[in-house]
């Protein structure tokens, strides 16, 4: 076997979602030899893209539960996180919003657990209150959380494991965890790019967690995949939300319910439903969804009506409790396997796992920290270069970049004022995703209201001029080509 | 940022309205005319369209989109008009400083009087909302164009196409000449969106169904489209239940409608019509921000190229008049669409101008027609004009040559 198949690692972090990539960030501050292994052609491909991207406060779970306390201490920390990280991301504020007096006591019921379990500057307010915070909003009674705020999900993905590689971790991507041999003291962890041994494993396989931990024999999790579907606006869609917009949650309603939410660049995202789906992987819309969707959001916001959509997609909630059981709550599950020492399960993390994410990391550098002396390394550097965006610069700014080099003066995206200079950067990542996706999640090409109609002949020539060939272009890796070869022409 | 660049006019957008734009402004005398296309060449989505078809008016002759640009494109540089390739448009205000990006650099652009000729851009899915996975193999007609024409790439081994556009049906028979199996064209409208012509050549004479009142309800297909469930449609055009069918294929083209690309004028302010998703002009094509003035498929959508190029020499001489210190009257009378008539532009006429002529488009298919120009407030005809036949895909024209100074309405009746 080649030299760096056999390598050994310390830590091994199966699942490049947000809650894998905090972790490897998290671990990266030690002496530690780090590897993570993502299944998919980038990372952020899984939960930690098809999600609202709300920084959640943490007053939806009982105080107490890993869930509320995990949220607590991640909203402590992730704003400095997104910060030092250069993850655009803003503190809005949030409310959950009643539409009938009747309502009140539910929003009592929310506050009370949420000042239970240390949430910060939660109030009840009343009409008046409501419309100054957004005039958008419909309501007799909400509950306002001041720190509640929004972020982008993939782009922290991508900044905690670049920052973890800048700090010496390393990040092997289209990885599939395969086949797992416990032998010599140390996890064999097979994968197509060959096997690796590490003293330590993390499994942070989001939906496949259980899979992953049965791999290593440990068949103890059943895991409950529930779709959540979303529509997204325009941009320029009219409407100009300010925070996001909760209904008080639903009883029989297994997530938050359909709540509206600005994204940082000022769409509004419609979302989600909570169905119950048979396959992982099934993040398809549905016509039934949509509808309902315009409906209820419809209800807390009636403008919502006359806007039109650029995009839908779906998230899926890793439940851990049966949906036609009579448990309504299953708790995150953070521990280390008792029957297989040395191997960390990260099991159900939904929402607020986003939020819950750094939280989540320290906890396990603790476990690991109980079993042996984890030495913080001098030369450890919290932050990644802040990339600014041409979108986002002055005049004289943009002036100086172009005529410092020209490929700031080539836009590629209309929509989003994308130029080629950024498409070559986002290109050059250091995990060398080098998808159509992996673009558009690095760049926001593809993400405006055209859609990519503009930009996709452009990014196809640039990957071609980056050295991949027209034939091995993909929208996410895998079978997604998008090319069968060139024409006779 | 010091120093801002003046010119008389400028013109974005290098296809055929902006081109025929250029050319109006210098020959109605303009002095600094300035030329910017994002494009690294002129001649906009003409480049793209290798088939014959075009130039009947303007040439007298038909030719390929290609020959077509060549020919504005020659009599453009032949003129002192500076054109630059590569510089897009990033924002224009309503006192017409527009910010330009390009290679050469990024910088501030002061105009007299601008003209908008950014052309449109497609549909998506997203904007129809069809329900299912997202794979690749979506492709919207007109990039799939860009792609298959322009880099010469196969997209897919066998294809559906939704929506009856002309990109569609071009598209169409492009593909079956590669060897890619069309398996068939749905609409969701009673009739092709697209002009009856390429219906024939693109569809008929290869035998490649069109099948009316059906439409996409659901994409599958995890990594690549592997299928698409087609269905029919009520007179409501939602799905009827039990008439889906599912197609085995691997490309699902897009060619659902064309938006004109107005991003610009709103941020200059400029008024828009929710029917034609352009500006709303004026018989001099100047819109609602003064000195700013539109044509081609930014204003509305042309099925001709012909005609963009018209209206582009006109919007184009106007600017340079306005240019030049030429102010008209705003446009205090108002032309409404009447019965059967989707749109009619210009929308607004300064009181007593005569010779006008009006662009409109029926709302759906007639025969035996009269086109009526009539007063709302006198009921006096101003025009009336008789069609065998009239299409929503064929834009037509109407002129009056009294001087008008009353509102007016433009009917059809069979
Ligand atoms: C609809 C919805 C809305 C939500 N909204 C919010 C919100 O607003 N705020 C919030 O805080 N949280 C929210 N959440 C929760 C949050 O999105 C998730 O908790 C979080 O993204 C989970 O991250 P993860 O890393 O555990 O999973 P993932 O992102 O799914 O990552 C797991 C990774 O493991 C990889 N993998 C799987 N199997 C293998 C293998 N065998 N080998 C190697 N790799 C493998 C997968 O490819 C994937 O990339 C929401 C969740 C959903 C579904
Ligand atoms: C596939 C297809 C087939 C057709 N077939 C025929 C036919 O057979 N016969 C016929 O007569 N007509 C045909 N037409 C119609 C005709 O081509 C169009 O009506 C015509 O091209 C419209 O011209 P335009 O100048 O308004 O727009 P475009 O040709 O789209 O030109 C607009 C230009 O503006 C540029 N631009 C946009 N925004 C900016 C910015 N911000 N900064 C700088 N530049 C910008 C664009 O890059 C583009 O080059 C066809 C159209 C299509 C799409």
């Amino acid at each position: 076997m080649a030299d760096k198949k056999s390598a050994v690692c310390d830590v091994a972090v199966i699942g490049g979602g947000v809650v894998g990539s905090a972790v490897l960030r998290e671990l990266s501050r030690y002496e530690l030899r780090l590897l993570l292994l993502e299944r998919d052609a980038d990372l952020a491909e899984g939960i930690s893209k098809g999600n609202s991207g709300v920084i959640h406060a943490g007053f939806n779970a009982p105080a107490g539960s890993l869930k509320a306390r995990t949220n607590v201490a991640g909203l402590g920390m992730i704003y400095g996180l997104a910060w030092e990280l250069g993850v655009p991301h803003r503190k809005t504020g949030k409310l959950v919003v009643a539409l009938a007096d009747e309502d009140r006591s539910r929003l009592e019921e929310l506050k009370a657990e949420g000042d239970k379990g240390g949430v910060p500057g939660l109030e009840i307010v009343d009409e008046t209150a409501i419309r100054r915070l957004e005039p958008l909003a419909r309501g007799r009674w909400a509950l306002y959380s001041p720190h509640t705020g929004i972020i982008s999900p993939y782009e922290f993905t991508i900044a905690l494991s670049e920052c973890a590689w800048q700090n010496g971790a390393r990040v092997l991507l289209e990885a599939p965890v395969g086949a797992v041999d416990f032998r010599g003291g140390l996890f064999h962890l097979a994968t197509p790019k060959g096997t690796f041994a590490a003293r330590w494993v993390v499994n942070s396989a989001g939906l496949f967690s259980e899979d992953v931990a049965r791999l290593a024999g440990i068949d103890d999790f059943r895991v409950f995949p529930f779709r959540g579907e979303y529509l997204i606006t325009d941009k320029d869609c009219g409407l100009r939300l300010n925070l996001p917009v909760y209904p008080v949650p639903p009883r029989d309603d297994p997530g938050l319910g359909i709540h509206i939410t600005p994204t940082l660049e000022g769409n509004i995202i419609l979302g989600p439903s909570a169905e119950p789906v048979e396959d992982k992987r099934d993040d398809a819309s549905t016509s039934e969804v949509m509808g309902r969707l315009k409906a209820e959001a419809g209800r807390l916001m009636p403008e919502l009506s006359r806007v039109s959509f650029i995009h839908s997609y779906a998230g899926i909630r890793p439940k851990l409790v049966d949906p036609s059981g009579r448990d309504r709550f299953g708790d995150f599950i953070v521990e280390e396997s008792a029957l297989r020492p040395g191997w960390i399960n990260l099991v159900g993390i939904e929402s607020p796992g986003l939020t819950a994410a750094p939280a989540i990391a320290v906890m396990v550098a603790g476990m690991i920290g109980t079993k042996e002396d984890l030495r913080p390394k001098p030369d450890f550097d919290p932050e990644r270069p802040h990339r600014r965006r041409f979108a986002a610069m002055d005049d004289d700014e943009r002036t100086g970049r172009v005529s410092g080099d020209a490929d700031w003066g080539e836009m590629v995206c209309r929509c989003e004022h994308v130029t080629r200079a950024e498409v070559v950067a986002a290109l050059r990542n250091p995990f060398r995703a080098r998808t159509m996706d992996a673009v558009k999640r690095r760049t926001r090409c593809g993400m405006g209201r055209c859609q990519g109609g503009f930009c996709t002949p452009r990014i196809v020539e640039i990957l071609q001029d980056e050295g991949v060939p027209a034939d091995r272009i993909t929208k996410r890796g895998g079978g997604s080509r998008l090319f069968y070869g060139r024409l006779k022409g | 940022m010091e120093t801002i660049e003046a010119h008389d006019v400028v013109v974005i957008g290098g296809g055929p309205a902006g081109l025929a734009a250029a050319l109006g402004a210098r020959r109605a005398g303009a002095g600094g005319v300035l030329l910017l296309e994002r494009e690294r060449t002129l001649g906009g989505i003409l480049n793209q369209c290798v088939h014959d078809g075009f130039g009947l008016f303007l040439y007298k002759e038909t030719i390929s989109g290609p020959e077509y640009a060549e020919r504005l494109i020659e009599d453009v540089v032949r003129e002192p008009i500076k054109v630059e390739t590569g510089a897009m448009v990033l924002d224009l205000t309503a006192d017409r400083v527009l910010r330009v990006n390009s290679r050469a650099g990024y910088r501030l652009v002061k105009a007299k009087s601008v003209v908008l000729a950014m052309g449109c851009r497609e549909r998506t899915r997203g904007m129809i909302e069809i329900p299912g996975t997202r794979p690749a193999g979506i492709f919207t007609a007109g990039s799939a164009q860009n792609l298959v024409n322009l880099q010469n790439l196969r997209i897919g081994n066998q294809a559906v196409i939704l929506g009856s556009g002309d990109i569609g049906l071009i598209m169409a028979r492009r593909l079956t000449f590669e060897g890619v199996a069309v398996k068939g064209v749905f609409e969701i409208l009673p009739w092709a969106s697209g002009l009856e012509r390429n219906v024939r050549q693109c569809l008929m004479d290869f035998g490649i169904p069109l099948e009316l009142r059906s439409t996409v309800v659901e994409i599958r297909g995890r990594d690549r489209v592997e299928s698409v469930v087609v269905a029919k449609v009520d007179d409501r055009l939602a799905p009827v239940a039990g008439t889906e069918s599912v197609i085995p294929c691997d490309t699902l083209l897009l060619s659902v409608g064309l938006i004109p690309e107005n991003e610009l004028s709103k941020r200059a302010g400029v008024e828009l019509s929710p029917i034609t998703g352009g500006a709303v002009v004026d018989q001099t094509l100047m819109t609602s921000a003064p000195g700013i003035f539109s044509c081609g498929n930014v204003l509305h959508i042309h099925d001709v190229a012909d005609w963009a190029s018209f209206e582009g020499f006109a919007a184009g001489e106007r600017a340079a008049r306005y240019a030049a210190g030429e102010r008209v009257a705003g446009g205090t009378v108002r032309i409404s669409a009447g019965p059967n008539v989707k749109y009619a532009l210009p929308q607004f006429l300064t009181s007593g101008a005569a010779g006008v002529e009006w662009s409109f488009r029926v709302a759906r298919p007639l025969r035996n027609v009269q086109v009526l120009v009539k007063g709302k407030a006198t009921e006096k005809v101003y025009s009336r004009k008789k069609f065998g036949r009239l299409l929503p895909s064929e834009l037509q024209k109407i002129k009056v040559r009294q001087t008008v100074k009353e509102d007016l309405e433009v009917s059809c009746h069979e």
